[in-house]
């Protein structure tokens, strides 16, 4: 059991706010931290790490990580990190970055094995690709058998192919180890598939804490379809309007009526949504 | 050109490379522990740090030189702790030479090394202090492996410029053949005297040593940058 209660002010772009937090994880959680950027996610990270001081108490288990008596280091927490921009370290060789963590031969070869890395382990970072890297630096935060395993935005810097292989290596570790994690991430379907529980951060404070399909599912009431998307433009077609949505990576037309069509703007964000009807799904 | 060389004197030259190789030496010691709480505070001392760091470059060698002698010479308080306790005398000798070379070679050895250690992804350090790791072990293993060009340009640097140093040295040491005696002050002894000929070859011989030596940092460097260090 993990239980975070802090608070610390914060300088944001928009101006001063204070983040409070007052969370209890499980043990082996897998909690996804999402929320607008400035909300304070990487910040409530970073104090878990001890990398940022805040005020408050954070106790793992039966161990006071910060109380108004005490302050573990990041040295003495074992914790794992996964940083967005990898961080590793440049002049140690792929197995060399996970030993300077923990001398554990035998970690390191199935940490390598289970990542497909094995035959890059004599390589320097800078020859690897982004997912390569970022692989690597997930097996380091692994090397420590970590208490609890942050990370912050790990697969944001990756194209989707990669998140999908990447995301089952965060699972089977995460099934393997067990380890209580919590990670920062945008990506709906990257929360739906890894974590167990979601917790929202706006502005500092959690504004929803539920599971996945509670939280980040945007259809209300009778709809059943719902998407957001930038309108790109209205075509006159004939007698009717035709606007033209972005969304994902496709585009779409949607018939609009010319009273609908008086209250949208080109380059507004718009929410398409349709009820009862049975959609076909083909792989 | 020959008959020349097999007369000319090298031990002012080995005088130069001692001293510069001893001076680096110590330098890199005490500058790596200060360049790096330069480049990882956010103390209000800072700046007055990196502004007493730097003073020697915009001194007048003859200042820092006039500062050091008063100091040191055998009527001050820290001349004569040294003479009565250690029997060392730190003016006019090697030693003072050496203590000399430090001050006025500092900013050339601490500035590369801050900026080396300020250009660092600090995510790197962190991933290393996470891992467990002390501030020293970080410094050893991660930070200095990581600033090869700013570490071989403190280096060199440091060397070169003590080697080319005069004015302080000849402040501090004056000019005693295999005590004091180097290079540069060899070569102004040989101007005052008319001797234009061991003048020419002791310079020349500097100059091509000087940009063998920066020559080999840049090509380094360049090289370096290409591994992604």
């Amino acid at each position: 059991m993990i239980k975070i209660d802090i608070n610390k002010k914060l300088h944001g772009v928009a101006g001063e706010m204070v983040l409070q937090v007052d969370l209890e994880i499980n043990q082996g959680d897998f909690v996804a931290l999402t929320g607008q950027s400035g909300s304070g996610k990487t910040t409530l990270l970073r104090i878990l790490a001890g990398l940022e001081e805040a005020e408050g108490t954070l106790k793992v288990g039966n161990e006071i990580w910060q109380d108004k008596e005490t302050y573990l280091k990041s040295q003495l927490r074992r914790i794992g990190f996964v940083f967005q921009e990898y961080a590793l370290f440049p002049n140690m060789s792929v197995e060399q970055n996970l030993l300077y963590v923990e001398k554990d031969k035998e970690l390191c070869r199935h940490l390598l094995d289970i990542t497909d890395l094995s035959k890059l382990k004599n390589r320097l970072p800078y020859t690897l690709s982004g997912g390569q890297k970022q692989r690597v630096s997930l097996c380091r935060a692994m090397m420590n058998r970590p208490k609890l395993l942050l990370m912050d935005e790990p697969l944001s810097a990756l194209d989707p192919a990669m998140r999908t292989k990447l995301q089952n290596e965060i699972l089977t570790l995460h099934r393997e180890f067990k380890t209580t994690t919590i990670m920062v991430s945008h990506d709906p379907s990257e929360i739906y598939r890894l974590s167990n529980r979601v917790v929202v951060l706006h502005h500092g404070a959690i504004t929803k804490d539920g599971i996945a399909k509670e939280v980040l599912l945007q259809t209300n009431g009778s709809q059943k379809f719902s998407f957001e998307g930038e309108l790109l433009d209205i075509i006159k077609v004939d007698v009717i309007f035709v606007a033209i949505v972005s969304i994902g990576q496709q585009l779409v037309e949607i018939v609009v009526s010319e009273q609908e069509k008086q209250n949208l703007q080109i380059g507004q964000v718009v929410r398409v949504g349709t009820k009862a009807f049975s959609p076909v799904i083909r792989g | 050109m020959l008959e020349i060389l097999s007369h000319l004197e090298f031990e002012p030259f080995w005088l130069s490379f001692k001293l510069a190789g001893i001076t680096t030496l110590i330098l890199f010691v005490l500058s790596v522990p200060l360049a790096w709480w330069l480049s990882q505070t956010k103390s209000k001392s800072k700046p007055i740090v990196e502004a007493l760091t730097a003073l020697p470059i915009v001194l007048p060698p003859s200042v820092l030189g006039f500062y050091i002698l008063v100091a040191l010479s055998h009527n001050s308080p820290i001349g004569v702790f040294f003479d009565e306790t250690f029997g060392i005398k730190l003016v006019f000798n090697f030693t003072g030479l050496v203590i000399a070379s430090c001050f006025y070679s500092l900013p050339f050895m601490v500035q590369p090394l801050q900026s080396g250690f300020e250009s660092i992804n600090k995510n790197m350090l962190e991933a290393s202090y996470i891992a467990g790791k002390s501030k020293i072990q970080t410094i050893i293993k991660v930070a200095l492996p990581n600033i090869k060009p700013a570490l071989l340009t403190a280096i060199i640097v440091t060397f070169a410029h003590t080697v080319g140093e005069f004015g302080v040295v000849l402040m501090v040491g004056g000019s005693i053949p295999g005590e004091t005696k180097v290079a540069s002050v060899a070569i102004y002894e040989f101007v005052e005297v008319m001797d234009y000929k061991a003048a020419h070859v002791y310079s020349a011989i500097m100059l091509i040593i000087s940009f063998v030596v920066l020559l080999s940092v840049y090509i380094f460097n360049g090289k370096m940058k290409k591994v992604g260090i």
